[in-house]
């Protein structure tokens, strides 16, 4: 009984989200909302300002570097927790 | 059957080296899969990289290092502690530049404000090189420190 419910409730939320597929913006749209906001800035102003030709990493070091700077600690957290539970030897 | 003891280690000394065939390939391998890391890291403002892809591949080259030697070998290499020397100076690194921007009178983290180069857009060039490179390190070091955590978990000499 519950697997049915589990495979009902997975088809319905299938439903829902192929329902909202049609009104998603086309791949590349420039009138989409994601491009109309900051991509344009980091296209046009990424290189005068960072410095950098890849604006990927203009974007994830500079531009966001509060989040990197998390992702790293987060890494770092990671690595540390994992010492701590399964480390036998220290040396 | 049995039962296997959560707290004590399980003790067993064996040498667990790969093949001739694994060590030979690796000994050429590992050099090179090091200077692809190396060359990941410092072309990520230039091309596809950077911190975090360069620190996996790094890893990966002592990873199979070993693999085909055996963890003695590659612990005289990278001991256990330099691992965990690597692994906090990578965000001391990080934040050390944005300790430093603010000291120049900026932003934190706005690496415009470092006096490098000639221009606030060449700063900030050589201050993300350098915040990659603590990313990198952070990285790297974790990876091999999971990994010799699982591996240390057989006594393996």
């Amino acid at each position: 009984m519950r697997r049915y419910l589990a495979i009902l409730s997975c088809a319905l939320f299938f439903a829902i989200l192929a329902y909202g597929v049609p009104d998603l913006p086309d791949l590349g749209d420039p009138d989409a909302p994601a491009n109309k906001h900051v991509a344009q800035r980091y296209i046009e102003g990424s290189y005068t300002e960072s410095g950098v030709p890849n604006i990927v990493t203009a974007v994830l070091a500079n531009y966001r570097g509060y989040d990197t700077l998390g992702e790293t600690a987060v890494i770092f957290t990671a690595g540390i927790t994992v010492m701590l539970l399964i480390r036998r030897k220290w040396n | 059957m049995k039962a296997i003891s959560v707290t004590e280690p399980v003790v067993e000394t064996r040498s667990v080296t790969g093949s001739i065939i694994c060590r030979t390939s690796a000994s050429i391998m590992v050099p090179f899969i090091l200077l692809w890391g190396l060359y990941v890291l410092i072309h990520g403002a230039l091309g596809p990289g950077g911190g975090f892809q360069a620190g996996v591949i790094l890893a990966a080259g002592f990873i199979l290092h070993t693999a085909a030697f055996g963890l003695k070998e590659t612990k005289k290499i990278l001991p256990v502690k330099l691992v965990m020397v690597m692994a906090s100076t990578g965000p001391l690194i990080y934040v050390g530049m944005g300790i430093l921007a603010i000291i120049f009178g900026g932003n934190f983290l706005e690496y415009g404000a470092l006096p490098l180069g000639h221009s606030p857009a060449e700063a900030s060039k050589y201050g993300i090189e350098i915040v990659e490179v603590g990313i990198g390190l952070t990285v790297m070091a974790i990876m091999v420190s999971i990994f010799y955590d699982i591996a240390l978990r057989k006594k393996v000499e």
